[in-house]
C-alpha cells in the first residue's frame, strides 16, 4: 500500500467537498474491493475518504419501496426480515456474496460504484428496475451500469441509497459461481414486478451485466422453468478464462436461469 | 491418569499455542536495528537483462542498500546448489545449469528474483524496488513441456540443447518389449498431471544475523534446517558451520514447498553480515504463487499389455517432467527415483520400462510436492488398470486382486529397483470396499439418477514409499547428501527428558507423537518428555522431514538412542544394586534384577548418573544422554485401498463428492488421531488436485493463476466426511514398524477421484479425464456425446 492521507467526514456534503477538490482522492466503504487493491499497489490516491461517518446504512420499507442505504452491508441485507419477505431473491443474492467476513463489510453501494462484471448487486439491480441515488441524482439502473467497472457516476458523485420498487411478486437468484474466487461465473436474477419481467445476468458478459429479452418475453408468458428452457444465449460477446469458455458459460445462463425461475 | 503412550490419541500439545494465536513465526520475531528486505521480480517469463538502474532505488528515502546478481557475484556469491544428480541413459550427467541466487543476464520465469532492496521499512523497501529501472528484451517463451521439447523452442538455458534436463531409463527394456509381442491386449493411455502451486498457509519468510564475531544466524520457515545450513554455508556464502545456526521455529506448513534452500535465505544472510544489521523478508502471497516451488507437472504415456485372463505382463511408460527454469534442490530425484521406481505399485507385474525426460521451461521451477513422485505413479497406474478393465471387460475389482503381490510373496522384489518389505494389499481392499458399502454401490446410483444425478464410483489400491534411504543406495542414485536422522535423548538429573530430533514438525504434531514413544519405551509420564527440534544450535544434525520420514527414520533414531540410554542405565543399576549387567531387566520405566524385587527407577539411574557419588566411575562416564544417527536398511512402503463416491450435476458437470473412505496400512501407529488427521488432509489436497487444482501458464510462460482469486484449493464444502481406517502389517526393517502417513491421503486419493468421476460418466463413452476435472470438462463430455444407452 502506499502512503495517503485518511479522511473521515460526518456528512455527505463534506465527503462530496473532499473528493471534488481533490482528483485524485477515492471513497472508502467497506474496503473489500479497495483495500486489496492498495496493498497491491494498483492504485495510488492521495485521499482515503472513509464514508462509515456518513450515516448511510440502513434498511427502510414503504407500500411502494425497500430503500437499501449505500453503506449497508450484505450481512445486514441478508438477514433483514423486511427485504426476505419483500423481494426474498434480494436477501438470497446478498447471503451468498463472498464468506462471512466479506458480508459484514462490504456494502451495497461498494458493489455498485466498483461495477465488478462478476458482482451479484447488479443482477438484481438492473432484474428489479432499481434506482440508485447519489449526492446529486437519482439514475434509473438502465442507465446506471455502462460497462466492466463502469457506470453513470460522474467523479464527484457519491451513492447515497438504492430504491427498488414494490410489490415484487417474484425474485430469485442462481448463482453459479467461480471455483476460485467464488464471485459470480454466471448469475441470473429473475424477478416480475412494476418493472416487468426481467432477466439479468452478470458474471458472464464481457461488459458487465445485461438483461435476455427473450427469456423475459417467453417468462412473461408463462413463469415456468420450462418456458426458457429452450432458450440459447449466444456465447458472443460473453468472458471466456480459465474457468470457462463463452460457449460454456452461455450454456449456464439456461441453467441458472430455470433455477431462478424454478426457486422463485 | 489416561494412557499416554503408544497407541493413544493423545491430544496434541502443540494445538494449544496455535489456537490461541502464540505460535512463533519467523515473521513474529523481530530484532533491535531490523532492516527490511524488497525483491524486485520479474514480470516476464523470459528476457534479457540488459541493464539495470538503481540510482533512483539507492537514493529513495530509507534505503539503505541495493543490490544485484553482479554485487553477488562480486563477492564470489555463485549459484544456488542442486542435491540430486540423475545420469543419462548413456551415463552421461544431467545438464545442471547455473541458478542464479539473483537473476544474472536473463530472467526466466515470472517471479525470478532480479535485485533486492533493503531499507529502513518495509514500505521503503518497496517503495524503492519499484524505482528500479530494469531495460529488458522480451525472448519468446515457453511454459509448457511438449511445447518446450518440441524442435525449435525458445531455450530457456542457451547451453542446454532442446531444453533437456536429462533423458533417463529404468527396467528392461527388451523384457517388456518381449512381453508387448506376446500379448492378448495391448491398453494404452495418455495422461497429464497437473501443475500444483503448494500454498502453505504461511508464506516463507528469512531473518538473517550477523553478530561482531562473524557468527551468522538464519531465521527461516524451513523443513530442513541443517539441510540449509549445509547448502547454503557450503555452496552458497562459504560461511563454515560452526559459525552458521538456522533455526526454523514454528512453521505454518511446508508440504515439500519449504524442504529447499531458497535464495531469499541466502539473501538476508549474505545481507546482515555486509550491513551488520538483522535483514528480515516475508514473502506476499503473490510473490509466494511464483516463487514458491511448484508442484508435478508430467504429461505421460503408459501402455499395459496384458494375457488372456487379465494378468498384467509388461508396462511401459514415457513421461516428460517439468523442471522449471532451473533445478530447485531435489527437483531431478523426483520424476525419477521416486516416481519411476514406484510404477510397480501392488502389481506383480513381471517387466517395467519406464523413460522420463526432464524439461526445461519458463516457469517457477518444480520440486517435491506432498507425495513426490509417488502421487504421479499412482494416477498413472490406477487409471491404467481402470482402463484396462474397461477395454478387457473384467470387473475392477476382480483385475486388481488378480494382479495384487500377494501377502505371502513379501520381501518382494520389483522390477524397478525396490524391495518392498511388507503389505496386505487383500486386506486394505477388502476393508475399504466394506467400509464404502461398494456392494450397496448399484442401488445409490439408481437412487442418483431418479434425482438427475450421474453417480460414480472409484477405487485406487496404491502403494508408496517413504523415508528414501539407505544413504549408500541414494548416493549411488545420485543424492548428494546423507538420509538417515539423528536423535539426542537427555535425561535429565531428575528423570524427565529431552528429546532432540533433526525432524521438523510443521504441521505434523511431532511434539506430541514423539513425546508418546519416548514417554512409552522408558516409561516416564508424557508430561516430563519435551520435543525439541528446528534449530542447529541445539540439535546435533538432522536431514529434517519430507517423504513421510519423520517417525520412521526420525523416530527409529529415538528408539537406538534410547536403546544405548538403557544398555548405559543397566551398567549403573548392576553397580547399584550389586548384581551382574546381564541380570538387570528394563521395563515400565524401572531397572530390575532379574528374579528378585530389587529395582531402581529410571530418576534414580539418572540420579546417580549425574551426582556420581556411588557410581562405576573406572568404567562408565557420568551424565545420562545418548545420541543415535540412524541410517534405514530400506525405503518403508505403506500402501491402502483408497474409494470414492461422487455425484454430478449433469447440467452444469460440477462434481461433488458424496464419501471418502481410505484404509492405509502405515505400519505401527504411535497416535491414531493425528494419523487419522494426515491421512484426512492429505486426501482434502489429492480431492483439492483431482477436482480443483491446477496452476495456469500461458503459452509463453505469464502465470495466469496467480492468486487465491485464480487459483482453487480446497475448501471445506469441497470435501465430504472422509473415513480414515488402518490395517497394518509392520515395516521389518525399523525397530518401530512404522512407515509413514504423511502423504498417503495425497496419493492414494487423486486416481480414486477421477476413477469415480470416469465411472459416473461411463454411459458417455468417456475413457479418460485430465485432472483437474472441472465442471466444463465434465459438462464438454457430457454435452458432445449422447449416452451410449440413450443412442441405442
Ligand atoms: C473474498 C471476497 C469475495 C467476494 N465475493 C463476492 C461475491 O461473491 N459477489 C460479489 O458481488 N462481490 C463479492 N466480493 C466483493 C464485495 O461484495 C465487495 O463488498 C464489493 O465489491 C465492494 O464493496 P465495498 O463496500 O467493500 O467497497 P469498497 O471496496 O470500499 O469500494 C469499492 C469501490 O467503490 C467505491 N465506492 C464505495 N462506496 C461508494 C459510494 N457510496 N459511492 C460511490 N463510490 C463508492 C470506492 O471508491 C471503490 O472504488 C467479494 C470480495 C472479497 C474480498
Amino acid at each position: 500500500m502506499y502512503d495517503f492521507a485518511y479522511q473521515k467526514p460526518a456528512s455527505v456534503a463534506d465527503a462530496v467537498k473532499l473528493l471534488a477538490g481533490d482528483a485524485e482522492a477515492k471513497l472508502l466503504a467497506g474496503g473489500q474491493t479497495f483495500i486489496p487493491v492498495l496493498k497491491q499497489r494498483l492504485n495510488k490516491p492521495s485521499a482515503v475518504i472513509d464514508l462509515a461517518g456518513l450515516k448511510l446504512s440502513g434498511i427502510s420499507v414503504s407500500a411502494n419501496s425497500v430503500t437499501i442505504g449505500a453503506m449497508t452491508t450484505h450481512a445486514t441485507v441478508a438477514r433483514s426480515a423486511e427485504v426476505k419477505k419483500a423481494i426474498p431473491g434480494l436477501a438470497m443474492l446478498a447471503s451468498w456474496i463472498g464468506d462471512n467476513q466479506v458480508r459484514h463489510r462490504g456494502t451495497i453501494g461498494g458493489s455498485l460504484a466498483n461495477n465488478d462484471p462478476s458482482a451479484c448487486y447488479p443482477a438484481a439491480v438492473l432484474a428489479l428496475g432499481a434506482v440508485i441515488k447519489t449526492n446529486k441524482r437519482a439514475i434509473k439502473a438502465d442507465d446506471f451500469f455502462q460497462g466492466m467497472f463502469t457506470t453513470a457516476l460522474e467523479p464527484d458523485e457519491i451513492i447515497t441509497a438504492v430504491e427498488f420498487p414494490l410489490p415484487v411478486e417474484k425474485s430469485a437468484y442462481e448463482k453459479f459461481r467461480q471455483p476460485a474466487s467464488r464471485y459470480a461465473m454466471v448469475g441470473v436474477f429473475v424477478a416480475k414486478g412494476p418493472a416487468g419481467v426481467r432477466v439479468a445476468v452478470t458474471g458472464a458478459g464481457q461488459n458487465g451485466v445485461f438483461r435476455v429479452p427473450e427469456m423475459e418475453a417467453a417468462l412473461a408468458k408463462s413463469w415456468s422453468p420450462d418456458a426458457i428452457a429452450g432458450v440459447k444465449v449466444s456465447p458472443e460477446g460473453l468472458n471466456s478464462d480459465i474457468h470457462g469458455s463463452a460457449a460454456y458459460r452461455a450454456h449456464l445462463i439456461t441453467v441458472m436461469a430455470k433455477r431462478a425461475v424454478a426457486a422463485a | 491418569m489416561a494412557f499416554e503412550g503408544i497407541g493413544a490419541s493423545v491430544k496434541r500439545r502443540e494445538d494449544g499455542r496455535f489456537l490461541a494465536g502464540r505460535g512463533h513465526y519467523v515473521d513474529d520475531m523481530n530484532r533491535p536495528g531490523q532492516v527490511y528486505a524488497a525483491i524486485r521480480r520479474s514480470d516476464r517469463p523470459h528476457a534479457r537483462i540488459k541493464s539495470i538502474d538503481s540510482s533512483a532505488a539507492a537514493a529513495a528515502p530509507g534505503v539503505i542498500a541495493v543490490y544485484t546478481g553482479a554485487d553477488m557475484a562480486a563477492d564470489g556469491i555463485g549459484g544456488l546448489p542442486c542435491g540430486w544428480q540423475i545420469h543419462n541413459k548413456d551415463g552421461s550427467p544431467m545438464a545442471e545449469p547455473m541458478h542464479p541466487v539473483l537473476a544474472t543476464g536473463k530472467v526466466r520465469h515470472v517471479g525470478d528474483p532480479i535485485a533486492v532492496v533493503i531499507a529502513e521499512t518495509k514500505a521503503q523497501a518497496k517503495d524503492a524496488a519499484e524505482l528500479l529501472v530494469i531495460d529488458f528484451e522480451d525472448l519468446p517463451g515457453v511454459a509448457d513441456i511438449r511445447a518446450a521439447s518440441a524442435p525449435g523452442a525458445p531455450l530457456v538455458h542457451d547451453e542446454v540443447a532442446g531444453n533437456v534436463c536429462y533423458d533417463w531409463h529404468i527396467g528392461d527394456k527388451g523384457a517388456v518389449d518381449a512381453a508387448f509381442a506376446r500379448a492378448k491386449h495391448v491398453v494404452k493411455l495418455d495422461l497429464v498431471n497437473n501443475r500444483l502451486i503448494p500454498n502453505a498457509m504461511e508464506p516463507r519468510a528469512a531473518l538473517g544475523e550477523c553478530d561482531v564475531s562473524g557468527h551468522y544466524t538464519l531465521s527461516t520457515t524451513s523443513q530442513n534446517p541443517h539441510v540449509i545450513r549445509l547448502l547454503m554455508g557450503a555452496f552458497v556464502l562459504h560461511i563454515p558451520e560452526h559459525k552458521l545456526r538456522i533455526i526454523a521455529p514454528d512453521v505454518g506448513g511446508g508440504f515439500g514447498s519449504k524442504i529447499y534452500h531458497y535464495a531469499e535465505e541466502a539473501i538476508v544472510t549474505w545481507a546482515a553480515g555486509k550491513l551488520r544489521r538483522p535483514v528480515k523478508w516475508t514473502a506476499e502471497r503473490s510473490e509466494s504463487f511464483m516463487s514458491d516451488a511448484h508442484g508435478r507437472d508430467h504429461v505421460s504415456h503408459a501402455e499395459m499389455a496384458v494375457d488372456e485372463e487379465g494378468h498384467f505382463l509388461a508396462l511401459r511408460v514415457s513421461t516428460l517432467a517439468n523442471m522449471g527454469a532451473y533445478l530447485s534442490t531435489f527437483a531431478p530425484s523426483v520424476p525419477t527415483y521416486l516416481y519411476a521406481t514406484l510404477l510397480a505399485g501392488v502389481y506383480k507385474t513381471p517387466a517395467i520400462y519406464a523413460e522420463v525426460k526432464a524439461i526445461f521451461t519458463n516457469t517457477v521451477p518444480v520440486d517435491a510436492y506432498r507425495g513426490a513422485g509417488r502421487p504421479e505413479a499412482a494416477f498413472l497406474l490406477e487409471r491404467l488398470v481402470d482402463v484396462v478393465a474397461q477395454e478387457t471387460g473384467i470387473d475392477r475389482v476382480e483385475l486388481r486382486r488378480k494382479n495384487f503381490i500377494p501377502a505371502d510373496a513379501y520381501p518382494y522384489q520389483t522390477p524397478v529397483a525396490l524391495q518392498y518389505d511388507s503389505g496386505n494389499h487383500e486386506m486394505t481392499l477388502a476393508e475399504a470396499l466394506k467400509a464404502a458399502d461398494y456392494a450397496g454401490f448399484p442401488a445409490r446410483r439408481a437412487e442418483a439418477a431418479r434425482r438427475g444425478k450421474l453417480r460414480g464410483i472409484g477405487i485406487s489400491t496404491y502403494l508408496e514409499a517413504c523415508g528414501i534411504a539407505p544413504s549408500h543406495v541414494a548416493g549411488a542414485l545420485g543424492a548428494r547428501a546423507g538420509l538417515y536422522e539423528v536423535a539426542n535423548i537427555r535425561v535429565h538429573p531428575t528423570g524427565s527428558v529431552t528429546v532432540f530430533t533433526g525432524a521438523h514438525s510443521h504441521g505434523q504434531g511431532h511434539e506430541t507423537t514423539f513425546a508418546q514413544l519416548v514417554a512409552d519405551q522408558l516409561g516416564v509420564p508424557f508430561d516430563q518428555v519435551d520435543v525439541v527440534h528446528g534449530d542447529t544450535g541445539e540439535i546435533p544434525f538432522g536431514m529434517g522431514t519430507y517423504g513421510s520420514r519423520s517417525l520412521a527414520v526420525g523416530g527409529s533414531a529415538m528408539v537406538k538412542a534410547m536403546d544405548k540410554i538403557i544398555a548405559k542405565g543397566k551398567r549403573i543399576a548392576a553397580h547399584l544394586m550389586e548384581a551382574s549387567v546381564e541380570d538387570i531387566e528394563f521395563k515400565d520405566g524401572a531397572f530390575r534384577v532379574a528374579g528378585t524385587d530389587k529395582a531402581k527407577a529410571l530418576a534414580e539411574i539418572s540420579l546417580a548418573a549425574y551426582v556420581p557419588h556411588n557410581y562405576p566411575i573406572e568404567e562408565l562416564e557420568p551424565g545420562l544422554e545418548e545420541t543415535a544417527f540412524y541410517d534405514p536398511k530400506n525405503f518403508t512402503y505403506p500402501g491402502g485401498c483408497h474409494v470414492c463416491e461422487v455425484e454430478i450435476d449433469p447440467e452444469t458437470g460440477v462434481t461433488k463428492v458424496v464419501n471418502f473412505v481410505a484404509v492405509d496400512d502405515v505400519g505401527r501407529v504411535i497416535n491414531p488421531m493425528i494419523v487419522e488427521g494426515q491421512v484426512q488432509g492429505g486426501v482434502a489436497q489429492g480431492i483439492g488436485q483431482a477436482l480443483l487444482e491446477g496452476a495456469a501458464y500461458d503459452a509463453n510462460g505469464q502465470l495466469l493463476s496467480g492468486s487465491f482469486m485464480d487459483y482453487t484449493m480446497p475448501r471445506a464444502d469441497n470435501l465430504p466426511n472422509i473415513t480414515v481406517g488402518t490395517e497394518i502389517t509392520l515395516c521389518t526393517h525399523n525397530p518401530l514398524g512404522s512407515k509413514g502417513c504423511g502423504e498417503v491421503g495425497a496419493i492414494g486419493s487423486p486416481p480414486a477421484v477421477i476413477n469415480a468421476v470416469v465411472d459416473a460418466l461411463k454411459d458417455y463413452g468417456v475413457r479418460h479425464i485430465d485432472m483437474p476435472a472441472t465442471p466444463e470438462k465434465i459438462w464438454s463430455i457430457i454435452a458432445a456425446n449422447r449416452p451410449k444407452m440413450a443412442a441405442e
